[in-house]
C-alpha cells in the first residue's frame, strides 16, 4: 500500500488563554492519501482550524508529528518552514486575503517570486492558473474590482500557482453567496478529480462537505469515532 | 526574490495623504539642511576661489589676517627689489602695498547700514587680481579721491554707482568704476589708492603686501627669501593659502546647520515612524498572508523598511526641490575677522543635494526600523487574525 501523503500521529496542541490552558487538539491521528479531498468538520472550537493550520505549516503542535511527504513539518526552522510552505502548500482563506494593491495577475505571481522561475515563466504560470479558474479576462483587475466569488477564484489560482503538494482551504465558501459558493466548490472538485490535487478543507457547511471524498469530524479536539474508520482509505 | 517594490509603492499611494504629509515633513528638514549648508558652501567657495597661486601675501610675523598686520613703508621698499618678483610690461615689479579699512555705508533697501571693507592698493593691485575686471567706468586715478566698487557692493549699498560719491574719513570718495570679481572675496570690497588711504585715515603703515612671482615654484623661492630676511620679520603665504585659512569662517554656520537639521530630523523620523506604524497596522493581515505564501521574516522586514526609506527619499527629493531656487541667490553676512559685510551666493551643488538625500535616507531607516521589526516578528497566525 502506498504511504499516505499526510501522516498525523498523536498530535496535540495546547493554547494558553490567560490563566487557562486550552487543549485544542488531543492526540489526533489521521492519514490523508495522495489525491484525497478531505472535509474537516465540527462545531466551533472543535480544533478543525488548528489541525488545518498545523498541516499547512503556519502553526506548530505541542506534541506529536505531522509528516507531509516524509518531512516532519514541526521540526523545521522558521525559515525552512517558510520555504516549505511556499513549495508544498497552497492556502485558500475564508476572507480571500488578496493583496488589495496588486492586480489579480500580480497576486497570483506573488508566491512564484520565491521560486527560481524567470519573469516570463512566472507570468506564464500565473496566467495558466488564472485560466484554470476561469478568470483569463480579469488579469489586470484589482481585488476591489472583482466579485467575492471571483476574488476567491483568484485566491485559488494563487494557491495553485506553485503546483503545491497540498491545497488547504479554511472555510473557502464562508464569505460567498450560494451561487458563488457552488462555483468554488465545483472548482475544487474538478481540481481534485481531474488534476489529482490533494485537498484538505475546513467547513461548517454539510453541503460543501458533500463535495469532498471523505469527511473527518472533530469534536473537542478529538476525532469522532466514525472518522477513525476513515484512516488510510 | 524580495517582495516586489510595486507593492510598497502602491501601498504608499493608497494612503497618499498620510504619505505626502510625512514626505513633506522630511522634505522640510532636508530643505533646511541643504539651505544652511549651501550658505556655508557659498561662503567657502568665495574664499577658496579667491587666491592666485602665483601671488604671495606678506603679513607681519604673528598676524593671522590683513586687518591685524602692520608693514612699514621701508619694508615695502626692501621687498620690492627681492629677486624673483614678476614685473609688468614697463618693467615695474608687480607689488602692491595694501591696507584694509572699514567704512560705514547705508544699504539701498533701507534696512540700515553695515561696515564695508575698503582696500587701499597700489596701481599694480588690479594686475595682481586677474579675476577682477572693470564692468563700468574706469580704474581709479591716485590722488583724486576716487574709488572703484565691486558689483555686489554697488548693488547692495547706497551711493555706490558710477558718478555717485559717499563720505568717509572726512573725505568725499567719488565712484569712478564698478568691477566684477568673479564671485571671489573681492566681491565685498571697495578699492582706493593705498597712499591716499593712509593719508586720509592717518595710518603710517600698510597692512599687507601682495606680490606676483613666476609660478608656484618661484613663489616658494621668494617666500623663503623674504622669510629669511632678518630685516623684515614677516609671514609669507600664498594668496590661495591665505584665503583657504579664512574659510574657517563658515565653521559656525556649518555647525548651526548641522545642529538645526539634527534636532528637526528627530521630529521627522518620529513622523516617519508614526506613518509606518499606521501603514503596517492597517496591513497586518496582508503581512500574515505574505508569510503564509512563503515570504520569510527577513523579506517582510526588508520590504517594510524599504517602504519607509522610499517615503523618506520622496521627502528628500521634495526638500531638494524646495531648496533649489535659493541656488545662486546673493546674500551677505558679517565676516568674523573683518567685521565687514561679506557678499556671497548660496551654492547648492549635486554633492550637497546628495548629502540631503543621504540625510533623508537616515531618517527613513530610523523611522522604519521599529515598525518593520514589529511586523516581521508577529507570529503568522496572530497576523492573519488581525482585523
Amino acid at each position: 500500500m502506498q504511504t499516505p501523503m499526510v501522516q498525523i500521529r498523536a498530535l496535540s496542541r495546547r493554547f494558553q488563554q490567560g490563566d487557562v490552558e486550552v487543549l485544542a487538539l488531543d492526540r489526533v491521528t489521521l492519514d490523508i492519501a495522495e489525491g484525497d479531498f478531505v472535509a474537516l468538520m465540527g462545531p466551533s472550537g472543535s480544533g478543525k482550524s488548528t489541525l488545518l493550520h498545523i498541516i499547512a505549516g503556519i502553526d506548530r503542535p505541542t506534541s506529536g508529528q505531522c509528516i507531509v511527504r516524509d518531512v516532519d513539518v514541526a521540526t523545521l526552522s522558521e525559515s525552512a518552514l517558510a520555504n516549505w510552505r511556499n513549495s508544498h502548500v497552497g492556502f485558500v482563506f475564508q476572507t480571500f486575503n488578496l493583496i488589495p494593491v496588486l492586480t489579480a495577475l500580480e497576486n497570483v505571481e506573488l508566491p512564484l517570486l520565491l521560486t527560481g522561475l524567470s519573469a516570463a515563466q512566472r507570468r506564464a504560470h500565473a496566467e495558466a492558473a488564472l485560466e484554470l479558474v476561469g478568470l483569463s479576462d480579469r488579469l489586470r483587475h484589482l481585488p476591489r474590482q472583482l466579485s467575492g466569488g471571483q476574488e476567491q477564484r483568484v485566491a485559488i489560482a494563487r494557491a495553485l500557482a506553485t503546483d503545491p503538494t497540498l491545497l488547504v482551504a479554511d472555510e473557502p465558501t464562508g464569505n460567498l453567496d450560494a451561487r458563488a459558493a457552488q462555483d468554488v466548490l465545483e472548482l475544487l472538485e474538478v481540481l481534485n478529480r481531474e488534476a489529482g490535487k490533494t485537498i484538505v478543507m475546513v467547513t461548517h457547511d454539510p453541503k460543501a462537505a458533500g463535495h469532498a471524498r471523505r469527511i473527518v469530524r472533530l469534536e473537542k479536539g478529538e476525532l469522532s469515532p466514525d472518522a477513525a474508520a476513515g484512516l488510510a482509505t | 526574490m524580495p517582495i516586489p517594490i510595486r507593492y510598497n509603492l502602491r501601498s504608499l499611494r493608497v494612503r497618499w495623504r498620510l504619505s505626502l504629509a510625512t514626505a513633506l515633513g522630511i522634505g522640510l528638514v532636508v530643505a533646511v539642511f541643504v539651505m544652511v549648508m549651501a550658505l556655508a558652501q557659498g561662503l567657502n567657495a568665495t574664499y577658496v576661489t579667491t587666491g592666485d597661486p602665483r601671488n604671495l601675501l606678506v603679513l607681519r610675523q604673528g598676524s593671522t589676517a590683513e586687518s591685524n598686520s602692520q608693514i612699514m613703508r621701508d619694508e615695502v621698499t626692501r621687498m620690492r627689489y627681492t629677486e624673483g618678483i614678476a614685473r609688468d610690461a614697463h618693467d615695474v615689479p608687480l607689488v602692491s602695498a595694501e591696507i584694509i579699512l572699514l567704512v560705514y555705508l547705508e544699504r539701498r533697501d533701507g534696512s540700515g547700514g553695515a561696515n564695508v571693507l575698503v582696500r587701499g592698493m597700489k596701481s599694480a593691485g588690479l594686475a595682481l587680481r586677474p579675476q577682477a575686471r572693470l564692468v563700468a567706468g574706469r580704474m581709479l586715478a591716485p590722488g583724486r579721491r576716487e574709488c572703484v566698487v565691486s558689483q555686489r557692493i554697488a548693488d547692495r549699498f547706497s551711493n555706490c554707482q558710477v558718478g555717485e560719491s559717499f563720505r568717509s574719513g572726512a573725505t568725499e570718495w567719488h565712484v569712478v568704476g564698478i568691477f566684477d570679481a568673479a564671485r571671489t572675496a573681492y566681491e565685498s570690497e571697495i578699492w582706493i589708492d593705498s597712499d591716499e588711504a593712509r593719508a586720509v585715515f592717518r595710518r603710517d603703515f600698510f597692512g599687507s603686501v601682495l606680490l606676483r612671482t613666476d609660478g608656484p615654484e618661484g613663489a616658494a623661492t621668494v617666500k623663503r627669501r623674504l622669510e629669511a630676511d632678518r630685516m623684515l620679520q614677516v609671514r609669507v603665504l600664498t594668496e590661495s593659502d591665505y584665503y583657504k585659512e579664512q574659510t574657517q569662517m563658515a565653521g559656525p554656520i556649518r555647525f548651526m546647520g548641522g545642529f538645526l537639521a539634527v534636532v528637526m530630523s528627530v521630529g521627522a523620523a518620529f513622523a516617519a515612524m508614526n506613518t509606518m506604524y499606521a501603514a503596517i497596522g492597517a496591513r497586518t493581515r496582508e503581512i500574515g498572508t505574505l508569510r503564509v505564501l512563503g515570504f520569510r521574516r527577513r523579506e517582510v522586514y526588508v520590504s517594510l523598511l524599504g517602504e519607509s526609506v522610499l517615503l523618506a527619499l520622496v521627502g528628500g527629493v521634495l526638500g531638494c526641490l524646495l531648496a533649489l531656487p535659493l541656488n545662486g541667490v546673493a546674500t551677505g553676512t558679517i565676516g568674523w575677522n573683518t567685521f565687514a559685510e561679506v557678499a556671497f551666493e548660496f551654492r547648492i551643488t549635486p554633492g550637497l543635494m546628495g548629502k540631503g538625500m543621504l540625510f533623508a535616507l537616515v531618517m527613513g531607516v530610523l523611522g522604519g526600523l521599529l515598525p518593520a521589526r514589529m511586523a516581521a516578528r508577529k507570529p503568522v497566525l496572530d497576523a492573519l487574525r488581525a482585523a
